[in-house]
């Protein structure tokens, strides 16, 4: 799986969604599925998934995942 | 950081900060008996191998089953490479014990802001971060248990103590609403309140002062670590699995 692969992947396990339905407009708590607890689920979903461990701060501007993509950046991943 | 080469046995951990107290050492010991693995946070090298040390002569064999992590919770950096670190082992975290703490007795008159600070910072700041943190590990297996000491004094007040009830007291309320949030996450968080143990932020108090505080406890005598540490236990285990958001009072039925 190559780093988009595994983005899509921790958004479909964590919010319970289709692949299709991960796109850069996607954002936090626009969908039901993407509520406070399924955000905490994707954190660690992402955090497995690149074997890095996201700042607090990170976590809470995560607001889509246009800008998952860009805070994955900090940590050397690139899309 | 050491790490143990026999550590493979036990995948289910255990974090215990402030492992090198008192009731730290009885909860350490009292895990590796439950058969936890434990992450033991000590604040220096001195300290654990005091902490190993005191192992050595009660649980001989488990001993191989519990790794340091120095650090100061009262920094927040090496408390995020502490997590780091316990992500990385391969163990599953499936408790944390927020033991570490301090505490200044003085009157409200008579405690610096800095003083205050200081005890807002260890036992509230740093608890909060482990809180957060280990909830997230947690996250991943959907399961897991939080353990906050407070104090009897943070339910009933203590003359010469506002600034160590008010820290103990926000642990209370830190662990009622990370209750709420985290049930549906199958995440316990529950707090224990013990009164008057032995310990050494006990041991400074002269006989006169020992007495009149166990003639307020209705069993005349002061609690043991071994006590605390078998209630905390408790609530880490799974016998407790419908217990969350609670605190428990082990005190000997105390009046303060």
């Amino acid at each position: 799986m190559n780093n988009s692969e595994k983005l899509v992947q921790s958004f479909v396990t964590a919010l319970n969604i289709k692949a299709e339905q991960v796109t850069d407009s996607l954002t936090y708590n626009e969908i039901s599925e993407w509520d406070s607890t399924a955000h905490m689920i994707l954190i660690a979903e992402l955090e497995d998934q690149f074997d890095i461990m996201l700042d607090t701060d990170d976590i809470i501007d995560m607001s889509s995942v246009a800008e998952a993509k860009k805070i994955m950046s900090k940590y050397d991943v690139s899309f | 950081m050491t790490c143990h080469s026999n550590s493979n046995a036990r995948t289910k951990a255990v974090l215990i900060t402030g492992a090198a107290g008192g009731i730290g050492l009885a909860l350490v010991s009292a895990c590796l008996q439950h058969g936890w693995y434990v992450f033991a946070n000590v604040r220096n090298q001195a300290s654990w191998i005091s902490l190993q040390s005191a192992l050595e002569k009660q649980n001989a064999d488990t001993n191989p089953h519990c790794q340091p992590l120095v650090y100061d919770v009262n920094e927040p950096e090496k408390v995020k490479d502490a997590f780091n670190e316990i992500r990385k082992s391969g163990k599953q975290l499936q408790g944390l014990v927020n033991n570490a703490g301090v505490m200044y007795d003085a009157a409200l008159g008579m405690i610096s802001l800095s003083e205050f600070t200081q005890q807002m910072t260890v036992n509230v700041t740093a608890s909060f971060q482990h809180m957060q943190l280990a909830a997230r590990l947690m996250t991943r297996q959907k399961s897991g248990s939080i353990v906050n000491i407070s104090s009897v004094v943070a339910l009933d007040g203590s003359a010469g103590q506002v600034a160590y009830s008010t820290s103990k007291a926000s642990l209370l309320g830190m662990t009622k609403s990370a209750a709420k949030e985290l049930a549906n996450l199958n995440i316990r968080v529950n707090a224990v309140a013990p009164g008057f143990i032995e310990t050494q932020l006990t041991e400074r108090y002269t006989a006169e002062v020992r007495q009149k505080i166990i003639d307020k406890i209705e069993m005349k005598r002061s609690g043991r670590a071994s006590e605390v540490a078998a209630t905390i236990v408790h609530l880490l285990s799974s016998d407790s699995a419908y217990i969350t958001g609670q605190c428990i009072r082990v005190d000997g039925m105390m009046t303060v």
